[in-house]
């Protein structure tokens, strides 16, 4: 890929751009979704794109979530390729009979003969004041859900790439945004390009501490890396980009290197995806490596708060994650 | 009073006949309850807004300006004991219901003082101990617990009701139909009021749902629904009243569709670009505080200067609210976690 395609767009640009040119390649590829034509979307991702293709594929629909899984998982099933919007994840709660039992049951329960390859994107996560009912991170629950894969970008580079992926995938896949990403710039390629899933990314390299992290708390974690290393501790940023299927086998090489590692997420601590990083980690030979015990850093087990100080509080910031891993870093020593 | 035949559409002349007894046998206080209210949530939308502008809020906000006479309409008719659940363009049916402008500031601005103790804000202010068991920031979400509410209601033998607010757009989740049926069929009472401000983010309500109006769907569940002008308080008033009798004595279930426009954008972040300006514009010269003004004066049930001091209040109290809700504190978030349980 020559250098000269590439830009600094934003996130929620690179989203738009991998839409666009995927819908230009494969007339399989619609949208469906509430206000994502003239309105371009709650947060404007479609914003320009019922000009391009019209109605039809840029298809607004009534505030009927259920309907609107039902109706990318009936057309997935046929062959179409469904990207359908969940205005705000919270509201897949609705879908989730539709997107549980039917999109990710049909293939196995069919004996193998028939696919849903659909893709549902959904803005999770807090921080702009929307209170409990607009800010949760549920991917917890669909990594649970065996026939569901889950994505969860943390740059524009992988926004892009990445959904190119899921919408050639030929299964549900989940595809997670951050609302306080959207605004992030990144350099992306013009060109359609493919990010496997699957694949975590390295995002820095270090020695004294593994940090696990996946999308708005990677930029966190960078960040937090960035001030622990003026203190002389040298964390790697561990960017899983994909929680479903996992890239097991960087996490268990980077544990393995540093012998301590801080799993970080916004989703509430029990229950959440932290849990299983630990059994992945507990149970691989980074165990053997392990100088401190595992830790996790992860939001707090309460609904999100609409008040801006409680509402920060609620997940891990930068600050926490500091802390966090220069404890952990003098751990055992 | 003639009696209102719910159905579809009014007949005019029975709605025209209705209003000229509502203003005559309305107390005058009632009346101007009536106007303070309108006027209260009028101010309170417009501070709101100017405070967001000013940067003092963090979220987001749906407001109600030109819905006014839908929801005091509606609770005007309800004795101080009965119930109201509602949806995120909720500040008016708050009011309405009788709360306390401070503590609602108080909870828009995030403070511990505030109805919610700044937990909830703008979308989600409840009043339960005032009888706003609270607005929901799901679509549609309301309406099953609305029938969880008039079932404990009717299982305990109580005459109170329970008003049931949501938007044109909740019609189209499955919720609606489920909780609808489900009421028909238990008999009970509660009024669902959908408020049809024609969009719902940008969806208009005349292209998204198959069927017009939407109060025929009450067909669908054997109860009686009907249309109103939701910009004529009184016109609300009278088909509410009917339905909240037919609730009250343990006939079931109505569904009132107030028609009524929305003026601002949908929330913070609408550019308006799936309506005309003209269309706002024609919606404004309807405004339904201008319209009760005029019928006021006209009946003689108010004069101009009453109506003057009556608006003028309304004013000063939302200015004295702000005041003591910007001075209220935040609140602490230290141990939250012992806040998500009951004990
Ligand atoms: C289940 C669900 N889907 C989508 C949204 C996003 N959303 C918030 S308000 C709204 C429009 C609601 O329209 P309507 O019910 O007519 O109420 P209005 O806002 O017009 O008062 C939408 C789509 C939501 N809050 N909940
Ligand atoms: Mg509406």
């Amino acid at each position: 890929m020559s250098e000269a395609t590439v830009r600094e767009i934003t996130y929620l640009e690179a989203v738009r751009e991998a839409l666009i040119q995927e819908m230009r390649r494969d007339p399989n590829v619609f949208l469906l979704g509430e206000d994502i034509g003239v309105y371009g979307g709650a947060f404007g991702v479609t914003r320009g794109m019922l000009e391009e293709f019209g109605p039809e594929r840029v298809r607004d629909t009534p505030i009927s979530e259920a309907a609107i899984a039902g109706a990318a998982t009936g057309a997935a099933l046929m062959g179409m390729r469904p990207v359908m919007e969940i205005m705000f994840m919270d509201f897949i709660t609705i879908a989730m009979n539709q997107l549980v039992n039917q999109a990710a049951k049909i293939r196995f329960m069919f004996g193998g003969k028939a696919s849903i390859p659909m893709v549902i994107r959904a803005p999770a996560g807090s921080g702009t004041g929307a209170a409990a009912q607009h800010c949760q991170s549920l991917e917890a629950w669909f990594v649970h859900v065996p026939g569901i894969k889950v994505v969860a970008p943390a740059v524009p580079y992988d926004a892009k790439g990445l959904l190119v992926t899921a919408i050639r995938d030929n299964n549900p896949v989940l595809f997670m945004e951050h609302k306080l990403l959207y605004r992030t710039k990144g350099p992306v390629p013009e060109e359609l390009y493919s990010i496997p899933l699957g694949q975590a990314a390295v995002r820095r390299e270090g020695h004294d501490v593994t940090i696990l992290a996946y999308s708005v708390m990677v930029p966190r974690a960078l960040e937090a890396a960035d001030q622990l290393s003026q203190e002389g501790i040298e964390a790697e940023v561990v960017d899983l980009r994909t929680l479903k299927p996992l890239d097991q086998a960087t996490i268990v090489a980077s544990v393995s290197k540093t012998g301590r590692v801080l799993i970080v997420h916004e989703a509430p601590r029990t229950g959440g995806l932290g849990g299983e990083l630990t059994a992945v980690v507990a149970e691989s030979e980074a165990f053997d490596y392990l100088d401190a015990p595992i830790r996790r850093l992860a939001g707090r087990d309460i609904p999100i708060p609409y008040n801006r100080t409680l509402e920060r509080a609620a997940v891990p910031q930068v600050e926490d994650i500091v802390a966090a891993a220069r404890e952990l870093a003098r751990e055992g020593r | 009073m003639e009696e209102i035949v719910l159905r579809p559409v009014l007949d005019p002349a029975v709605i025209s006949h209705g209003r000229q007894q509502l203003l005559h046998t309305l107390p005058k206080e009632r009346l101007a309850w009536m106007l303070q209210k309108m006027c209260e949530i009028r101010y309170f939308e417009e501070k709101a807004e100017e405070l967001y502008t000013r940067g003092l809020v963090h979220g987001t906000m749906h407001l109600s300006i030109g819905q006014e006479a839908s929801s005091v309409g509606s609770i005007a008719v309800l004795r101080p004991d009965d119930l109201i659940i509602h949806h995120h363009r909720g500040h008016g049916h708050t009011i309405a219901k009788g709360a306390d402008l401070k503590l609602m500031m108080a909870e828009f601005l995030g403070k511990e003082c505030g109805y919610c103790r700044g937990r909830g804000g703008s979308m989600h202010i409840a009043d339960i101990a005032g009888g706003n068991l609270g607005a929901t920031g799901v679509v549609g979400s309301g309406i099953p617990t609305a029938v969880g509410i008039a079932l404990a209601l009717q299982m305990r033998r109580s005459t109170q009701v329970l008003l049931a607010f949501f938007g044109d757009g909740a019609v189209n989740l499955g919720e609606f139909h489920e909780a609808l049926n489900m009421a028909a069929i238990w008999k009970l009472p509660v009024v669902f009021i959908c408020e049809n401000n024609q969009y719902g983010m940008s969806g208009p309500a005349r292209t998204m749902c198959a069927v017009q109006p939407l109060s025929v769907r009450a067909v669908a569940y054997n109860m009686p629904g009907q249309t109103v002008d939701g910009n004529d308080v009184l016109e609300v008033y009278q088909v509410v009243q009917a339905a909240v009798e037919r609730a009250r004595g343990g006939e079931g279930p109505s569904f009132v569709e107030t028609y009524t426009y929305r003026w601002r954008g949908h929330s913070k972040s609408d550019r308006n670009v799936y309506r005309t300006q003209a269309e706002i514009e024609e919606w404004k010269q309807r405004c339904p505080i201008a319209r009760f003004k005029q019928v006021l004066v006209e009946a003689g049930a108010l004069t101009a200067t009453e109506i003057e001091a009556i608006d003028a209040q309304a004013k000063a109290n939302i200015e004295r609210a702000t005041e003591e809700a910007l001075a209220c504190p935040e609140p602490s978030p230290e141990n939250l976690e012992a806040e998500v349980y009951a004990p």
